[in-house]
Order: structure tokens, then sequence, then C-alpha cells
């Protein structure tokens, strides 16, 4: 019967696509197709019949033009987003970093330490979301109200001790930066759960031998943390970029736009332009921020 | 003469390198112990951002309507009262949404587990034509956001048919819609919530094992299935928890996908706990928005507890599964 025995080599090579084959199937249903049906929507003018079903006649670009240049908001969302994504990724990235470099040193209570900081993964979901930000406006609502009534009793100046910081040298923007992220302080440390843990797991993974021997050689703590813990991480700080705009990106605006746009006003080929569009933005952001931090990072292996 | 001076000189020397010794020490200790209550300071700042709106939920969930406007009230109520838990819990038909859901989630989790492992570990130990460009594309199901095919899928599962099996037999294409199916359907084919990101961490941790332990297992006479389900799988158990946390997680405050394939609201807690305000509003005649608030907060501790509760269970399990899973390279 068989004319032909396979080598071993064969035999695990057809094993091995046995058992990638329900995600290849799932890929090309799914991803492959549905990519190539959101191109098409989003070159066509899609008309949805009665039964559900729709039909598309090809327009060319008309649909990018008119999200781009004519659609009310869409733009400045898309700036607006994109901007915010720039702008925390660096923080959100290092704060994690700092976070996770404090939880990896022993101290008393330390589980319990790690429980609240992963705590905000759990409290993902919308209701849920909403009421956490009306708690934390009411909660925030008050230490400001109060720290207003001390103000006007006490005189203490908030503007005043700004101005001291801008006087000093540092540039406004920056302060303004500073500023921002404090008053979303909530939103970043909530943000940065998850890279948190993957920094977490990163650090617990330097051998100890390093640090001992940077300690016998004399290092300060200042030196052990760039010439050793800074570069073992390093690699992962790229995962945690890359994560965090995802993420970002996920839960921005734009999402929701575009989502509004198909469901409520059954603008298909529209909504999928702008989905498109934002999608291609993301992926040159990825692209080159990946390939400024690859030449920067340091592979131990 | 010239000897005892220069005996006198090393004993003051001695003394010095003594207090130096000790000065040092001293400065050190110091340093140590500012460092450890910055570090205190910090943490507990921060563990205050992240506790603080949850204390306001919970204490604001027991209030009454007299204490929501009385301005004395500040998180102790004055008049506690379990009202907001028996409405909303009873709004919320608490009992059976939630066992619904959790069937829903944790059966989800488990076909995620299979399929997602088998995918990490053919990528991790076998070697087959395009494998790398087939990796690739996994990385390209984790980067892309999902909101770019849902109008696709929603159409695909509106009119889901197979090789044109149900339009012959059935005269019409089945609405798939309205029902768990085109969830299950996804994960059961490896492209359901953050899946790629789960064969990933599979693979990763299926790299770093031993290979040793899989040529026993060949020579003693196992097959590929066998070693996988009895060899592999046992070795797995951080990386399993790992992800059996995401999972459950994820997949318990989605809104993303129920929304999309719009899922009765009956067996979705968190979908349904977006719903119970109004509910409240309009069947209870809650008018005020600041009382009906207060029912919403019962909801979201309502909704937490079950999977705060898995969540401390797999706590410490999940941490160290972290750490061993392979996350890291």
């Amino acid at each position: 019967m068989n004319k032909k025995r396979m080598t071993l080599r064969q035999k695990r090579a057809i094993t091995g696509l046995i058992f990638i084959l329900p995600w290849f199937i799932g890929f090309v249903v799914y991803y492959v197709r549905s990519l190539i049906l959101t191109i098409q929507f989003s070159l066509s003018n899609v008309k949805i019949a009665e039964t559900g079903g729709y039909t598309t006649t090809f327009i060319g670009l008309r649909n990018f033009k008119f999200a781009l240049l004519e659609h009310a908001t869409f733009n400045q969302i898309l700036v607006d987003s994109l901007w915010e994504i720039l702008v925390d990724v660096p923080f959100i990235v290092f704060f994690s970093l700092f976070i996770a470099i404090m939880l990896n040193s022993k101290f008393k209570g330390r589980a319990l330490v790690r429980a609240i900081f992963f705590l905000p993964i759990l409290l993902g979901s919308g209701a849920i979301l909403e009421a956490l930000q009306l708690a934390t406006e009411n909660i925030q609502g008050g230490a400001a109200s109060t720290v207003a009534e001390l103000a006007t009793s006490s005189g203490v100046n908030m503007e005043y001790f700004l101005n001291i910081f801008i006087e000093i040298g540092l540039p406004l923007s920056f302060v303004e930066y500073i500023t921002g992220l404090v008053a979303r302080i909530y939103e970043i440390v909530r943000a940065s759960s998850v890279q948190i843990i993957i920094f977490l797991a990163s650090l617990q993974s330097v051998p100890p031998s390093m640090y001992e021997v940077a300690k016998i050689e004399g290092a300060t703590t200042y030196e052990i943390f760039w010439k050793v813990t800074f570069p073992m991480v390093s690699p992962l700080i790229l995962t945690n970029v890359v994560y965090t705009i995802i993420d970002s990106f996920i839960n921005s605006e734009v999402v929701t736009t575009a989502y509004e746009v198909a469901f409520t006003q059954y603008n298909y080929g529209l909504s999928s332009a702008m989905s498109m569009l934002s999608t291609i933005i993301i992926s040159l952001i990825l692209i080159i921020v990946g390939a400024l931090i690859t030449r920067k990072t340091f592979y131990y292996n | 003469m010239k000897g005892n001076e220069i005996r006198l000189q090393i004993k003051r020397l001695n003394e010095d390198t003594v207090l130096l010794n000790k000065r040092s020490r001293l400065i050190h200790k110091f340093k140590a112990s500012l460092f450890s209550v910055i570090k205190f300071i910090i943490l507990l700042g921060i563990s205050y951002i992240i506790l603080g709106p949850i204390i306001n939920i919970v204490a604001n969930s027991f209030y009454s309507p007299s204490d929501v406007y009385n301005p004395s009230v500040f998180l102790f109520p004055l008049n506690p009262t379990m009202d907001n838990y028996s409405l909303t819990y009873s709004r919320l038909e608490y009992w059976k949404t939630l066992g619904w859901s959790l069937l829903y989630v944790i059966a989800l989790t488990a076909i995620q587990i299979i399929i997602t492992s088998m995918a990490g570990y053919g990528f991790a130990r076998f070697d087959f034509p395009f494998k790398k460009l087939l990796f690739a594309c996994v990385i390209i199901t984790i980067v892309l956001p999902t909101h770019t095919i849902m109008l696709p899928l929603y159409q695909h599962f509106r009119n889901w048919d197979i090789f044109g099996i149900f339009s012959a037999s059935l005269g019409h294409k089945v609405n798939l819609l309205s029902s768990e199916a085109p969830m299950f359907l996804m994960t059961l084919l490896g492209s359901g919530l953050r899946s790629g990101l789960f064969i990933y961490i599979f693979r990763q941790f299926f790299r770093g094992l031993p290979k040793e332990i899989e040529e026993a297992a060949f020579i003693d006479g196992a097959g590929m299935a066998y070693t996988y389900l009895r060899i592999m799988m046992p070795n797995a158990i951080p990386s399993i928890v790992t992800v059996t946390v995401f999972s459950v997680v994820w997949q318990y405050n989605d809104m993303f996908y129920v929304n999309l394939f719009s899922m009765p609201s009956s067996k979705h807690i968190t979908f349904r706990l977006s719903t119970v305000r109004s509910t409240i509003e309009f069947v209870d005649l809650v008018k005020d928005p600041m009382i009906s608030q207060l029912n919403v907060y019962a909801g979201v501790i309502l909704v937490v507890l079950p999977i705060l509760i898995i969540y401390l269970f797999l706590q410490k399990y999940f941490i160290e599964g972290v750490e061993r899973s392979g996350i890291v390279g």
C-alpha cells in the first residue's frame, strides 16, 4: 500500500500543520477575507438590502475624500486621538517600568500591593468604566473643591507655583505636558497595568549574578539601572510600546466614530474608509517606532 | 623617635578609617531608609489612585436617597441601606444572568486554551514550509485593530453559510446574529478575543521547554498527539494559568463583540449592567439620576465581585505564571 514511507521530517511537518490548522482556517476565513472586504467597502458605495445583504458599486476614493475633507468631525478626532497616543505612550512606558522596578524589590506587603496594581485589568468594561469615571470625578472633585476652598482661605495660589516653574526656565509646553498628565493620572495608571506585568516578568528573568558582579565592581544603583537593568529589559520596551499604542488606539474616539457611522447611519463605505485610514496611520506609526527602537535595543541572547 | 612617629600616624589613620566606615555606614542606612520612605509614599499614592474610585463606589452603593443630598456625608453613609442592592439584584436577575455569562466565558476560555496552545505548540516545535510567514500573520492578528474587520464579520454572520449547504437545503442563509454562535465559531477557529496574543504566549513558553522531554517521549513510543496532551500540557501550567486569567477577564468585560453580534442582554451580565440604569428609571420610576446612579454602583459591585473572587483565587499563580510563562521571550 505505502509506496514510499514518509521521512520523519515530513511527518513532523504535517503534524505541525495539523496543529496550526484551526488557527489557519480562522485566519483565512475571518481575517484575510474580512480585510479584503473592508478594502472593497471603503472603495465603494454600499447599499444594504432589506434581507440584510448588500450591493456595492465602485466609487474610487470618494469615501476617503469625504472622511478627510467633508465629514464634520472626523479629521479633528483623528488628529486628537493620534496626538494623545503620541503624548501618552512614552510616559506610560516609563511609568510602568518605574513601577515594575519598585514592585520587583522586596518589601513587606508586596503581594497586596501587586494585587492592587493589577486590579485595573479587572475593571475594563463599559458600564463599569463609566461608573468608575464618575466616582473618580466625585473623589477628585471632592479633593479639588477642598483645595479651592483652602486656596481662598489661606491664599495658596496654584497659578503662582506653576509660574515659578515657568520662571525657572522650564519651557511652558513641558509644564503643560506634566500638569496634563497629572490631571489624567487615573487613566494612565489604569492603562499601564498590563505593561507593568510584562516589565515585571522581564525583570524577574534578569540573572541575579549580573547584579552581584555589578555590585562587587562598585557600581552605584544609578549605574546598575542604566548599565544592567535597562539593557536587559529593553527588548520588552518595544513590546510594551506596541501594546500601548494599540491599546490606546482601540479605546480611542476614532473607533467609536467608525462604529457609529456603520451602525447608526448605516454608511458602511464611509465607516470602512475611516477604519482603513486610521489603521494605515497606526501601522505607519508602529513601523517607524519599531524601527527606531529596534536600533537601540540590546539583545542578550 | 622616627619609628614612634610612624606608629602614631598609622594609629591615627586607623582611627580615621573606623570613623569613616562608621560614617559611610550611617549615610548608607539613612539613604536606604529615605528610599524606602519615598517608595512607600509613591506606592501608597498610586494605590490610592486605583482604590479611591472603588472605595467611593462601595461607599456610595450603601447610600440611601437622603444621604445623597446631605452635604455632611462623605464616604460613610448616615442611613446605610441595602435597598440599592436588592433592587439592582432583582433587575439584573443576578444569578440567572451571572450563570449564563460565566458559562459563556468559561466555555470560550476552555476552547481558547485548547486551540491557541495547539497553534502555539505547532509554531514552537515543528518545522513546516512558510512557518515564519505564518507566524508573522499571527503577529498581524495581534496588531490589527478588530474594528477594521467588524463590518465584514457582521455581514458574514448575518448571512452565514458553508459552501452553500444551508441555502441549498433551507432555501435561505442562516442568521447567526443575536446568539453566541459567532463568538464560539471564531474562537474555535483561533480568531477569538485576542487569540493571537495567547498563541504568542504559548509559543514562547513551549520554545523555552527543553527538547529532551519530547525526545524521551518519542523514543518511548508516544505519538505526537499523546506527547502534546500528556507531556507538554501538564508542563505548560504557568502559561495556562496566565492565559486563563487574561481570557476570563477580557471575555467577561468584553462589550465589543457582544454589541457587534447583538447577543441577548439576558445572558451577558456586563452588557445588562449598561442597561440596568434605564430599566430602573423607567420600570421603577426612579427619575432622579443621582439616585439611579446609586443602583449602578451597587450593580458594579455585584458584577465585579465574581471576577474579583476568581482573580484573588488565581492571583498568586497568575503572577508566578506571568513570570515564567514566557511573555518575555
